[in-house]
Protein backbone atom coordinates (compact mmCIF):
# COMPACT_ATOMS: atom_id res chain seq x y z
CA UNK A 1 0.00 0.00 0.00
CA UNK A 2 2.71 2.31 0.75
CA UNK A 3 4.23 1.64 -2.52
CA UNK A 4 1.80 2.93 -4.66
CA UNK A 5 1.33 5.18 -2.29
CA UNK A 6 4.71 6.32 -3.16
CA UNK A 7 4.65 6.23 -6.70
CA UNK A 8 1.42 7.58 -6.96
CA UNK A 9 2.48 10.88 -4.97
CA UNK A 10 5.34 11.39 -7.22
CA UNK A 11 3.37 11.08 -10.42
CA UNK A 12 3.18 15.16 -10.59
CA UNK A 13 5.70 16.32 -8.11
CA UNK A 14 8.78 13.77 -9.20
CA UNK A 15 10.55 16.40 -11.32
CA UNK A 16 11.31 19.77 -9.42
CA UNK A 17 12.63 21.35 -12.91
CA UNK A 18 9.44 20.76 -14.59
CA UNK A 19 7.48 22.41 -11.45
CA UNK A 20 5.68 25.73 -12.30
CA UNK A 21 5.27 27.40 -9.11
CA UNK A 22 2.74 29.60 -10.74
CA UNK A 23 0.96 27.11 -12.61
CA UNK A 24 -2.94 27.71 -12.01
CA UNK A 25 -5.12 24.68 -12.60
CA UNK A 26 -7.55 25.49 -15.20
CA UNK A 27 -9.97 27.66 -15.33
CA UNK A 28 -8.07 29.27 -12.27
CA UNK A 29 -8.44 32.86 -13.64
CA UNK A 30 -6.13 35.76 -12.84
CA UNK A 31 -3.45 34.72 -9.91
CA UNK A 32 -3.68 36.20 -6.63
CA UNK A 33 -1.66 33.52 -4.74
CA UNK A 34 0.67 32.12 -6.19
CA UNK A 35 2.35 29.22 -3.62
CA UNK A 36 5.71 27.01 -4.75
CA UNK A 37 6.89 24.56 -3.18
CA UNK A 38 5.59 26.00 0.16
CA UNK A 39 6.67 23.37 3.76
CA UNK A 40 4.87 24.50 6.90
CA UNK A 41 6.50 23.10 10.45
CA UNK A 42 4.84 23.22 13.90
CA UNK A 43 8.20 22.86 15.84
CA UNK A 44 10.43 20.02 14.04
CA UNK A 45 7.15 18.52 12.61
CA UNK A 46 6.41 18.98 9.01
CA UNK A 47 2.71 19.60 8.46
CA UNK A 48 2.81 20.69 4.99
CA UNK A 49 5.03 19.35 2.04
CA UNK A 50 5.83 20.56 -1.13
CA UNK A 51 2.70 22.31 -1.48
CA UNK A 52 2.26 24.08 -5.32
CA UNK A 53 -0.80 25.98 -6.24
CA UNK A 54 -2.43 28.75 -7.74
CA UNK A 55 -5.47 30.89 -6.70
CA UNK A 56 -7.15 32.58 -9.29
CA UNK A 57 -8.79 36.18 -8.85
CA UNK A 58 -12.37 36.38 -7.99
CA UNK A 59 -12.93 32.61 -7.73
CA UNK A 60 -14.10 30.63 -4.85
CA UNK A 61 -11.37 27.78 -4.51
CA UNK A 62 -12.06 25.02 -2.50
CA UNK A 63 -10.04 23.03 -0.31
CA UNK A 64 -10.71 19.60 0.39
CA UNK A 65 -9.66 16.15 1.96
CA UNK A 66 -9.80 13.95 4.97
CA UNK A 67 -9.25 15.27 8.62
CA UNK A 68 -5.46 16.13 9.60
CA UNK A 69 -4.48 16.64 5.74
CA UNK A 70 -3.56 20.46 6.62
CA UNK A 71 -6.28 22.34 4.66
CA UNK A 72 -6.62 24.23 7.29
CA UNK A 73 -2.81 24.74 7.98
CA UNK A 74 -2.91 25.61 4.69
CA UNK A 75 -5.23 28.33 4.67
CA UNK A 76 -3.76 29.96 7.81
CA UNK A 77 -0.84 30.31 5.77
CA UNK A 78 -2.49 32.35 3.52
CA UNK A 79 -3.11 34.88 5.70
CA UNK A 80 -0.44 34.55 8.35
CA UNK A 81 -2.46 33.45 10.99
CA UNK A 82 -0.03 30.85 12.24
CA UNK A 83 2.50 33.21 12.91
CA UNK A 84 0.30 33.58 16.67
CA UNK A 85 1.38 29.72 16.96
CA UNK A 86 5.16 30.00 18.31
CA UNK A 87 7.45 27.44 16.55
CA UNK A 88 5.71 27.16 13.44
CA UNK A 89 7.89 28.12 10.24
CA UNK A 90 7.37 28.07 6.38
CA UNK A 91 9.11 27.45 3.89
CA UNK A 92 8.70 28.11 0.44
CA UNK A 93 7.26 31.03 -0.86
CA UNK A 94 3.63 32.56 -1.00
CA UNK A 95 3.22 35.43 -3.82
CA UNK A 96 0.50 37.45 -3.05
CA UNK A 97 0.00 39.78 -6.40
CA UNK A 98 3.32 39.21 -6.70
CA UNK A 99 4.94 40.19 -3.57
CA UNK A 100 6.49 37.57 -1.37
CA UNK A 101 3.77 37.50 1.91
CA UNK A 102 6.64 35.91 3.88
CA UNK A 103 9.28 38.76 3.07
CA UNK A 104 11.39 41.09 4.72
CA UNK A 105 9.59 43.99 5.35
CA UNK A 106 5.68 42.38 5.19
CA UNK A 107 3.85 43.73 7.91
CA UNK A 108 1.40 40.72 8.82
CA UNK A 109 -1.23 42.98 10.24
CA UNK A 110 -1.61 44.42 6.72
CA UNK A 111 -1.57 41.24 4.89
CA UNK A 112 -4.69 40.43 7.22
CA UNK A 113 -6.72 43.19 6.63
CA UNK A 114 -6.06 42.55 3.31
CA UNK A 115 -7.07 39.02 3.68
CA UNK A 116 -9.79 38.24 5.74
CA UNK A 117 -10.74 35.12 7.46
CA UNK A 118 -13.94 33.29 8.77
CA UNK A 119 -13.80 30.65 11.44
CA UNK A 120 -15.06 27.54 11.78
CA UNK A 121 -17.30 28.28 14.49
CA UNK A 122 -19.16 31.68 14.44
CA UNK A 123 -17.08 33.80 16.79
CA UNK A 124 -18.80 37.31 17.26
CA UNK A 125 -17.14 39.43 19.89
CA UNK A 126 -19.17 40.04 23.17
CA UNK A 127 -20.29 42.93 21.96
CA UNK A 128 -23.40 44.22 19.88
CA UNK A 129 -24.22 43.54 16.31
CA UNK A 130 -23.21 47.07 15.38
CA UNK A 131 -20.43 47.01 17.43
CA UNK A 132 -19.00 43.75 15.98
CA UNK A 133 -19.25 44.89 11.92
CA UNK A 134 -17.87 48.33 13.23
CA UNK A 135 -15.14 46.81 14.87
CA UNK A 136 -12.62 46.44 12.02
CA UNK A 137 -12.70 49.50 10.29
CA UNK A 138 -12.08 51.31 13.55
CA UNK A 139 -9.03 49.37 14.61
CA UNK A 140 -7.54 49.69 10.97
CA UNK A 141 -8.22 53.52 11.46
CA UNK A 142 -10.78 53.66 8.46
CA UNK A 143 -12.82 56.58 8.62
CA UNK A 144 -15.89 56.18 6.32
CA UNK A 145 -17.63 59.41 5.82
CA UNK A 146 -20.52 57.46 7.93
CA UNK A 147 -19.85 54.44 9.90
CA UNK A 148 -23.82 53.40 9.93
CA UNK A 149 -23.56 53.19 6.33
CA UNK A 150 -20.24 50.77 6.20
CA UNK A 151 -22.40 48.93 8.94
CA UNK A 152 -25.14 48.50 6.83
CA UNK A 153 -23.45 47.92 3.41
CA UNK A 154 -21.71 45.56 5.01
CA UNK A 155 -24.40 43.54 6.61
CA UNK A 156 -26.37 43.84 3.60
CA UNK A 157 -23.40 42.32 1.56
CA UNK A 158 -23.46 39.77 4.22
CA UNK A 159 -27.44 38.85 3.86
CA UNK A 160 -28.36 39.48 7.34
CA UNK A 161 -29.27 43.28 7.13
CA UNK A 162 -33.31 42.33 6.73
CA UNK A 163 -33.10 40.49 9.94
CA UNK A 164 -30.95 42.71 12.34
CA UNK A 165 -31.55 45.96 11.32
CA UNK A 166 -34.12 47.02 14.25
CA UNK A 167 -31.27 45.28 16.37
CA UNK A 168 -28.32 46.52 16.27
CA UNK A 169 -27.35 47.56 19.56
CA UNK A 170 -28.23 44.19 20.68
CA UNK A 171 -25.52 41.49 21.52
CA UNK A 172 -24.40 39.76 18.97
CA UNK A 173 -24.82 36.65 21.03
CA UNK A 174 -29.01 36.59 20.55
CA UNK A 175 -28.47 36.06 17.20
CA UNK A 176 -28.52 32.10 15.83
CA UNK A 177 -25.77 30.41 14.63
CA UNK A 178 -25.91 30.76 11.35
CA UNK A 179 -26.68 34.19 11.90
CA UNK A 180 -23.73 34.44 13.52
CA UNK A 181 -21.66 33.09 10.91
CA UNK A 182 -23.32 35.68 8.26
CA UNK A 183 -22.35 39.06 11.22
CA UNK A 184 -18.83 37.42 11.18
CA UNK A 185 -18.63 37.30 7.41
CA UNK A 186 -19.54 41.02 7.73
CA UNK A 187 -17.48 41.90 10.20
CA UNK A 188 -15.18 40.23 7.72
CA UNK A 189 -16.24 42.49 4.38
CA UNK A 190 -16.12 45.82 6.34
CA UNK A 191 -12.57 46.46 6.28
CA UNK A 192 -12.94 45.52 2.73
CA UNK A 193 -10.71 43.09 2.00
CA UNK A 194 -9.46 41.36 -1.05
CA UNK A 195 -9.58 38.16 0.02
CA UNK A 196 -11.95 36.46 2.37
CA UNK A 197 -10.68 32.77 3.59
CA UNK A 198 -12.85 30.63 4.87
CA UNK A 199 -12.44 27.75 7.39
CA UNK A 200 -15.15 25.21 7.02
CA UNK A 201 -17.66 27.99 7.80
CA UNK A 202 -20.73 25.76 7.81
CA UNK A 203 -19.59 23.20 9.70
CA UNK A 204 -21.46 24.44 13.04
CA UNK A 205 -24.13 25.43 10.94
CA UNK A 206 -27.47 23.60 10.31
CA UNK A 207 -28.58 22.47 6.45
CA UNK A 208 -30.43 25.58 5.81
CA UNK A 209 -27.93 28.13 7.56
CA UNK A 210 -25.56 26.14 5.06
CA UNK A 211 -27.36 26.85 1.66
CA UNK A 212 -27.77 30.85 2.80
CA UNK A 213 -24.09 31.18 3.72
CA UNK A 214 -23.56 29.08 0.30
CA UNK A 215 -25.48 31.52 -1.41
CA UNK A 216 -24.09 34.21 0.03
CA UNK A 217 -20.73 32.86 -1.41
CA UNK A 218 -21.61 32.62 -4.71
CA UNK A 219 -22.76 36.34 -4.66
CA UNK A 220 -19.38 37.29 -2.56
CA UNK A 221 -17.04 36.05 -5.58
CA UNK A 222 -18.31 38.84 -7.90
CA UNK A 223 -15.99 41.08 -5.80
CA UNK A 224 -13.81 38.71 -3.40
CA UNK A 225 -11.17 35.89 -3.90
CA UNK A 226 -12.84 33.46 -1.99
CA UNK A 227 -10.71 30.13 -0.71
CA UNK A 228 -12.67 27.73 1.67
CA UNK A 229 -11.67 24.90 3.58
CA UNK A 230 -14.93 22.49 3.78
CA UNK A 231 -15.36 19.12 4.52
CA UNK A 232 -18.10 18.35 2.78
CA UNK A 233 -17.80 17.44 -0.78
CA UNK A 234 -20.95 18.35 -1.88
CA UNK A 235 -20.42 22.11 -0.57
CA UNK A 236 -17.20 22.39 -2.90
CA UNK A 237 -18.89 21.02 -6.01
CA UNK A 238 -21.90 23.50 -5.06
CA UNK A 239 -19.68 26.92 -4.40
CA UNK A 240 -16.49 26.29 -6.15
CA UNK A 241 -14.75 26.97 -9.33
CA UNK A 242 -11.64 25.41 -8.56
CA UNK A 243 -11.24 22.42 -5.96
CA UNK A 244 -8.01 21.18 -4.53
CA UNK A 245 -7.50 17.74 -2.83
CA UNK A 246 -5.45 17.95 -0.26
CA UNK A 247 -4.63 14.03 1.64
CA UNK A 248 -2.20 13.16 4.77
CA UNK A 249 0.54 10.85 4.27
CA UNK A 250 1.68 8.96 7.59
CA UNK A 251 5.23 8.12 7.40
CA UNK A 252 7.01 5.35 10.06
CA UNK A 253 6.77 7.15 12.51
CA UNK A 254 3.32 7.74 12.34
CA UNK A 255 3.94 11.17 11.67
CA UNK A 256 1.17 12.84 9.28
CA UNK A 257 2.23 15.02 6.79
CA UNK A 258 -0.18 17.10 4.38
CA UNK A 259 0.28 17.01 0.71
CA UNK A 260 -1.57 19.01 -2.11
CA UNK A 261 -2.65 15.75 -4.84
CA UNK A 262 -4.57 17.80 -7.45
CA UNK A 263 -5.54 20.56 -8.25
CA UNK A 264 -8.43 21.24 -10.95
CA UNK A 265 -11.62 22.73 -12.33
CA UNK A 266 -14.05 21.83 -10.05
CA UNK A 267 -16.15 20.24 -12.38
CA UNK A 268 -13.35 18.41 -13.93
CA UNK A 269 -11.83 17.11 -10.66
CA UNK A 270 -14.66 15.64 -9.36
CA UNK A 271 -15.94 14.27 -12.68
CA UNK A 272 -12.25 12.92 -14.22
CA UNK A 273 -9.73 13.00 -11.34
CA UNK A 274 -6.13 12.48 -12.40
CA UNK A 275 -4.84 10.84 -8.88
CA UNK A 276 -6.50 7.40 -8.44
CA UNK A 277 -6.36 8.83 -4.24
CA UNK A 278 -8.39 12.10 -5.17
CA UNK A 279 -10.83 9.56 -7.08
CA UNK A 280 -11.05 7.36 -3.60
CA UNK A 281 -11.89 9.86 -2.02
CA UNK A 282 -14.44 11.91 -3.66
CA UNK A 283 -16.36 7.72 -4.35
CA UNK A 284 -15.64 7.89 -0.72
CA UNK A 285 -13.93 4.48 -0.87
CA UNK A 286 -11.68 6.51 1.65
CA UNK A 287 -11.55 9.21 4.36
CA UNK B 1 -28.94 -0.67 -2.04
CA UNK B 2 -32.10 1.12 -1.54
CA UNK B 3 -34.47 -2.06 -2.14
CA UNK B 4 -32.75 -3.84 1.20
CA UNK B 5 -34.33 -0.72 3.34
CA UNK B 6 -38.02 -0.23 1.61
CA UNK B 7 -40.25 -2.70 3.04
CA UNK B 8 -43.57 -3.96 1.18
CA UNK B 9 -46.44 -2.08 2.24
CA UNK B 10 -48.65 -2.53 4.89
CA UNK B 11 -45.77 -4.56 6.89
CA UNK B 12 -43.91 -3.95 9.42
CA UNK B 13 -40.03 -4.08 7.87
CA UNK B 14 -38.16 -7.34 9.36
CA UNK B 15 -35.18 -5.92 10.85
CA UNK B 16 -33.12 -6.87 14.07
CA UNK B 17 -34.73 -4.45 16.75
CA UNK B 18 -37.88 -5.51 16.42
CA UNK B 19 -37.26 -8.93 16.73
CA UNK B 20 -35.41 -8.85 19.88
CA UNK B 21 -38.52 -6.84 21.51
CA UNK B 22 -40.79 -9.37 20.50
CA UNK B 23 -38.85 -11.96 22.85
CA UNK B 24 -37.17 -10.18 25.55
CA UNK B 25 -39.24 -7.96 27.76
CA UNK B 26 -38.85 -4.22 28.08
CA UNK B 27 -36.31 -3.61 30.98
CA UNK B 28 -37.84 -1.68 33.61
CA UNK B 29 -37.67 2.00 34.38
CA UNK B 30 -38.68 2.12 38.24
CA UNK B 31 -36.37 2.36 40.89
CA UNK B 32 -35.72 -1.26 41.63
CA UNK B 33 -34.08 -2.06 38.67
CA UNK B 34 -31.09 0.09 40.21
CA UNK B 35 -29.05 -2.32 42.63
CA UNK B 36 -29.34 -1.78 46.48
CA UNK B 37 -25.26 -1.23 46.77
CA UNK B 38 -26.14 1.63 44.21
CA UNK B 39 -28.70 2.94 46.03
CA UNK B 40 -26.98 2.85 48.98
CA UNK B 41 -23.45 4.23 47.81
CA UNK B 42 -25.87 6.85 46.23
CA UNK B 43 -27.56 8.00 49.31
CA UNK B 44 -24.47 7.97 51.72
CA UNK B 45 -22.54 10.28 49.11
CA UNK B 46 -25.25 12.99 48.94
CA UNK B 47 -25.96 12.75 52.62
CA UNK B 48 -22.05 12.99 52.97
CA UNK B 49 -21.60 16.05 50.46
CA UNK B 50 -24.80 17.28 52.54
CA UNK B 51 -23.36 17.40 56.06
CA UNK B 52 -19.81 18.71 54.48
CA UNK B 53 -21.74 22.03 53.04
CA UNK B 54 -23.26 22.18 56.43
CA UNK B 55 -19.98 22.10 58.70
CA UNK B 56 -18.50 24.48 56.34
CA UNK B 57 -21.62 26.91 56.62
CA UNK B 58 -22.16 26.84 60.32
CA UNK B 59 -18.97 28.70 61.39
CA UNK B 60 -19.07 31.33 59.09
CA UNK B 61 -23.11 31.65 60.76
CA UNK B 62 -21.89 31.67 63.62
CA UNK B 63 -19.45 34.10 62.96
CA UNK B 64 -21.95 36.80 61.44
CA UNK B 65 -24.64 36.11 64.00
CA UNK B 66 -21.80 37.10 66.54
CA UNK B 67 -20.49 39.70 65.38
CA UNK B 68 -24.42 41.27 64.21
CA UNK B 69 -25.06 40.59 67.58
CA UNK B 70 -21.99 42.24 69.43
CA UNK B 71 -21.55 44.82 66.93
CA UNK B 72 -25.10 45.62 66.60
CA UNK B 73 -25.61 47.55 69.32
CA UNK B 74 -23.41 50.31 68.84
CA UNK B 75 -23.12 50.05 65.35
CA UNK B 76 -25.57 53.50 63.91
CA UNK B 77 -24.78 56.36 61.80
CA UNK B 78 -23.20 57.94 64.08
CA UNK B 79 -21.04 55.04 65.14
CA UNK B 80 -19.27 55.65 61.78
CA UNK B 81 -18.19 58.95 61.30
CA UNK B 82 -17.93 60.73 65.46
CA UNK B 83 -14.47 60.54 66.44
CA UNK B 84 -12.93 58.01 68.77
CA UNK B 85 -13.33 59.32 72.10
CA UNK B 86 -10.28 60.14 74.07
CA UNK B 87 -11.01 58.24 76.83
CA UNK B 88 -11.81 54.35 76.34
CA UNK B 89 -13.94 53.35 79.79
CA UNK B 90 -16.67 56.15 78.07
CA UNK B 91 -19.53 54.55 76.09
CA UNK B 92 -20.82 55.88 73.40
CA UNK B 93 -19.31 56.38 69.17
CA UNK B 94 -17.03 55.98 66.96
CA UNK B 95 -15.15 54.95 64.63
CA UNK B 96 -14.88 57.64 62.28
CA UNK B 97 -10.74 57.99 62.09
CA UNK B 98 -10.79 54.25 61.44
CA UNK B 99 -13.46 54.09 58.59
CA UNK B 100 -11.83 57.22 56.85
CA UNK B 101 -8.60 55.72 57.64
CA UNK B 102 -9.63 52.10 56.12
CA UNK B 103 -11.24 53.26 53.23
CA UNK B 104 -8.10 55.53 52.34
CA UNK B 105 -5.43 53.24 53.10
CA UNK B 106 -6.97 50.63 51.13
CA UNK B 107 -8.24 53.16 48.23
CA UNK B 108 -4.70 54.04 47.96
CA UNK B 109 -3.30 50.26 48.13
CA UNK B 110 -5.94 49.24 45.50
CA UNK B 111 -4.59 52.24 43.17
CA UNK B 112 -1.36 50.75 43.33
CA UNK B 113 -1.60 47.03 43.56
CA UNK B 114 -4.54 46.58 40.67
CA UNK B 115 -3.00 48.25 37.43
CA UNK B 116 0.22 47.18 38.50
CA UNK B 117 -1.29 43.61 38.48
CA UNK B 118 -3.37 43.68 35.96
CA UNK B 119 -0.66 44.60 33.71
CA UNK B 120 1.31 42.31 34.97
CA UNK B 121 -1.15 39.33 34.54
CA UNK B 122 -1.48 41.00 30.46
CA UNK B 123 1.96 40.41 30.35
CA UNK B 124 2.26 36.84 31.38
CA UNK B 125 -0.71 35.95 30.08
CA UNK B 126 -0.93 37.25 26.67
CA UNK B 127 3.55 38.32 25.86
CA UNK B 128 5.51 36.02 28.18
CA UNK B 129 3.39 32.74 28.04
CA UNK B 130 5.71 30.21 28.88
CA UNK B 131 9.09 32.40 28.42
CA UNK B 132 11.86 32.45 31.22
CA UNK B 133 10.98 35.60 32.67
CA UNK B 134 7.28 34.67 32.69
CA UNK B 135 7.79 31.31 34.77
CA UNK B 136 10.05 33.51 37.34
CA UNK B 137 7.60 36.22 37.27
CA UNK B 138 5.05 33.79 37.57
CA UNK B 139 7.15 31.88 40.81
CA UNK B 140 7.80 34.82 42.74
CA UNK B 141 4.04 35.99 42.76
CA UNK B 142 3.24 32.80 43.94
CA UNK B 143 5.82 32.70 46.71
CA UNK B 144 4.39 36.35 47.57
CA UNK B 145 0.84 35.21 48.03
CA UNK B 146 2.04 32.79 50.78
CA UNK B 147 4.41 35.29 52.42
CA UNK B 148 2.68 35.96 55.71
CA UNK B 149 1.01 39.63 56.30
CA UNK B 150 3.14 40.11 59.61
CA UNK B 151 6.66 39.79 57.07
CA UNK B 152 5.55 42.30 54.37
CA UNK B 153 4.43 44.53 57.15
CA UNK B 154 8.01 44.32 58.41
CA UNK B 155 9.43 44.50 54.84
CA UNK B 156 8.11 47.52 54.74
CA UNK B 157 8.87 48.30 58.04
CA UNK B 158 12.75 48.45 57.34
CA UNK B 159 12.99 49.48 53.93
CA UNK B 160 9.96 52.63 54.31
CA UNK B 161 9.12 53.12 57.95
CA UNK B 162 12.59 53.15 59.15
CA UNK B 163 13.27 56.04 56.56
CA UNK B 164 10.50 57.99 56.25
CA UNK B 165 8.33 57.04 59.54
CA UNK B 166 4.84 56.05 59.44
CA UNK B 167 1.72 56.80 57.62
CA UNK B 168 -1.14 55.85 55.94
CA UNK B 169 1.00 55.61 52.90
CA UNK B 170 3.62 52.65 54.02
CA UNK B 171 0.07 51.06 54.96
CA UNK B 172 -1.22 51.39 52.09
CA UNK B 173 2.19 50.20 50.59
CA UNK B 174 2.22 47.21 52.78
CA UNK B 175 -1.44 46.13 51.55
CA UNK B 176 -0.83 46.19 47.95
CA UNK B 177 2.37 44.24 48.37
CA UNK B 178 -0.36 41.99 49.82
CA UNK B 179 -3.22 42.25 47.05
CA UNK B 180 -0.34 42.34 44.28
CA UNK B 181 -0.06 38.37 44.21
CA UNK B 182 -3.75 38.02 44.29
CA UNK B 183 -4.83 40.42 41.50
CA UNK B 184 -1.54 38.96 38.93
CA UNK B 185 -2.72 35.73 39.62
CA UNK B 186 -6.58 35.81 39.41
CA UNK B 187 -6.71 37.81 36.55
CA UNK B 188 -4.15 35.89 34.65
CA UNK B 189 -6.83 33.15 35.40
CA UNK B 190 -9.20 34.83 34.07
CA UNK B 191 -7.65 36.26 30.80
CA UNK B 192 -6.71 32.45 29.77
CA UNK B 193 -10.07 31.43 29.82
CA UNK B 194 -10.83 34.09 27.58
CA UNK B 195 -11.56 31.82 24.17
CA UNK B 196 -8.50 31.78 21.83
CA UNK B 197 -11.34 32.26 18.93
CA UNK B 198 -11.86 35.82 20.23
CA UNK B 199 -8.04 36.70 20.05
CA UNK B 200 -7.93 35.37 16.18
CA UNK B 201 -11.17 37.01 15.07
CA UNK B 202 -9.59 40.23 15.91
CA UNK B 203 -6.05 39.28 14.46
CA UNK B 204 -7.88 38.19 12.03
CA UNK B 205 -8.87 41.84 10.91
CA UNK B 206 -6.08 42.87 11.45
CA UNK B 207 -5.83 44.19 15.13
CA UNK B 208 -2.52 44.54 16.81
CA UNK B 209 -1.93 42.10 19.71
CA UNK B 210 -1.91 45.36 21.75
CA UNK B 211 -5.21 46.50 20.59
CA UNK B 212 -6.65 42.93 20.46
CA UNK B 213 -5.68 42.57 24.58
CA UNK B 214 -7.22 46.49 24.65
CA UNK B 215 -10.55 45.75 23.08
CA UNK B 216 -11.41 42.22 22.91
CA UNK B 217 -9.49 40.32 25.31
CA UNK B 218 -9.63 42.77 28.72
CA UNK B 219 -13.37 43.64 27.85
CA UNK B 220 -14.48 39.93 27.37
CA UNK B 221 -12.37 39.37 30.62
CA UNK B 222 -13.33 42.18 32.31
CA UNK B 223 -16.22 40.75 35.19
CA UNK B 224 -13.70 37.90 36.14
CA UNK B 225 -10.89 40.47 36.64
CA UNK B 226 -13.24 43.02 38.76
CA UNK B 227 -14.15 40.10 41.07
CA UNK B 228 -10.39 39.01 41.26
CA UNK B 229 -9.44 42.24 42.12
CA UNK B 230 -12.57 43.16 44.76
CA UNK B 231 -11.35 40.29 45.93
CA UNK B 232 -7.97 41.33 46.66
CA UNK B 233 -9.78 44.56 48.26
CA UNK B 234 -11.61 42.82 50.42
CA UNK B 235 -9.07 40.70 51.83
CA UNK B 236 -6.59 44.14 51.98
CA UNK B 237 -9.42 45.67 54.30
CA UNK B 238 -9.36 43.29 56.78
CA UNK B 239 -5.32 42.95 57.08
CA UNK B 240 -3.87 44.20 60.53
CA UNK B 241 -0.85 42.85 61.12
CA UNK B 242 0.81 45.47 58.24
CA UNK B 243 -0.77 47.97 59.35
CA UNK B 244 0.16 47.84 63.40
CA UNK B 245 4.12 48.67 61.96
CA UNK B 246 2.95 51.29 59.39
CA UNK B 247 0.48 53.09 60.59
CA UNK B 248 0.11 53.19 63.89
CA UNK B 249 -2.92 53.01 66.02
CA UNK B 250 -3.91 56.59 66.81
CA UNK B 251 -7.40 57.73 67.29
CA UNK B 252 -7.42 60.78 65.53
CA UNK B 253 -8.50 61.65 62.04
CA UNK B 254 -5.26 61.69 60.11
CA UNK B 255 -6.67 62.80 56.24
CA UNK B 256 -2.82 63.18 55.28
CA UNK B 257 -2.14 59.67 53.75
CA UNK B 258 1.72 60.94 53.38
CA UNK B 259 2.20 62.18 56.91
CA UNK B 260 1.86 61.17 60.37
CA UNK B 261 0.61 57.94 61.97
CA UNK B 262 -3.14 56.91 60.98
CA UNK B 263 -5.62 54.32 61.67
CA UNK B 264 -7.63 52.00 60.40
CA UNK B 265 -10.86 49.81 61.32
CA UNK B 266 -8.48 46.54 62.03
CA UNK B 267 -6.42 48.22 64.04
CA UNK B 268 -8.56 49.69 66.15
CA UNK B 269 -10.52 45.64 66.54
CA UNK B 270 -6.97 44.85 67.54
CA UNK B 271 -6.39 47.47 70.28
CA UNK B 272 -9.74 48.00 71.29
CA UNK B 273 -10.27 44.31 72.42
CA UNK B 274 -7.62 44.15 74.20
CA UNK B 275 -8.94 46.97 76.46
CA UNK B 276 -10.54 45.70 80.30
CA UNK B 277 -13.04 48.43 79.35
CA UNK B 278 -16.67 47.09 77.87
CA UNK B 279 -17.23 50.14 76.15
CA UNK B 280 -13.88 50.08 74.29
CA UNK B 281 -14.73 46.07 73.48
CA UNK B 282 -17.83 47.08 72.07
CA UNK B 283 -16.85 49.33 70.11
CA UNK B 284 -14.26 46.86 68.66
CA UNK B 285 -17.39 44.66 67.65
CA UNK B 286 -19.21 47.41 65.98
CA UNK B 287 -15.48 47.97 64.04
CA UNK B 288 -15.68 44.93 63.49
CA UNK B 289 -19.25 44.80 61.81
CA UNK B 290 -18.07 47.97 60.20
CA UNK B 291 -15.69 45.91 58.58
CA UNK B 292 -17.82 42.94 57.19
CA UNK B 293 -20.33 45.51 56.07
CA UNK B 294 -17.90 46.95 54.05
CA UNK B 295 -16.55 43.68 52.34
CA UNK B 296 -19.82 42.81 51.82
CA UNK B 297 -20.85 46.17 49.81
CA UNK B 298 -17.89 46.26 47.97
CA UNK B 299 -18.67 42.70 46.62
CA UNK B 300 -22.20 44.22 45.61
CA UNK B 301 -20.95 46.65 43.94
CA UNK B 302 -18.07 44.40 41.84
CA UNK B 303 -21.70 42.27 41.13
CA UNK B 304 -23.08 45.06 39.73
CA UNK B 305 -20.06 46.02 37.95
CA UNK B 306 -19.71 42.20 36.65
CA UNK B 307 -23.29 42.06 35.75
CA UNK B 308 -23.36 45.79 33.50
CA UNK B 309 -20.33 44.54 31.48
CA UNK B 310 -21.27 41.26 31.03
CA UNK B 311 -22.56 40.74 27.10
CA UNK B 312 -24.82 37.59 26.90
Amino acid sequence: MSDTQTTLLNTPNTAPEVRNPAELPADAGEPVFEVSDLDFFYGSFRALRDVNLGIGRRRVTALIGPSGCGKSTFLRCLNRMNDLIPGTRVDGRIAYHGQDLYGQGVDPIEVRRQIGMVFQKPNPFPKSIYDNVAFGPKVNGLKPKSMDDLVEESLRRAALWDEVKDKLKQSAFSLSGGQQQRLCIARAIAVRPDVILMDEPCSALDPIATIRIEELMVELKQDYTIVIVTHNMQQAARVSDVTAFFTAEVDDAGHRTGVLVEADATSALFTSPKDQRTDDYITGRFG
Amino acid sequence: MSTSITAPAGRPAPSRGSSTSQTEAPRPITGKSISVGRRVRNTTATVLVGLAVLVAAVPLAFVLVYVVSKGGGVFNLAFLTESIPISSRRAGPGMGPAVAGTLLITGAATLMAVPLGILAAVYLNEYGQANRLAAAIRFLSDVMAGVPSIVMGLFIYTVWVLRFGMSGFAGALALACLMLPIVIRSTEGVLRLVPRDLREASTALGARTSRTILTVVIPAALPGITSGCLLAVARAAGETAPLLFTIGTVRALNPNLFEGTNTALSAQIFVNAQLPFVAAQNRAWGAALTLILLVLLLTIIARIISARFTVR
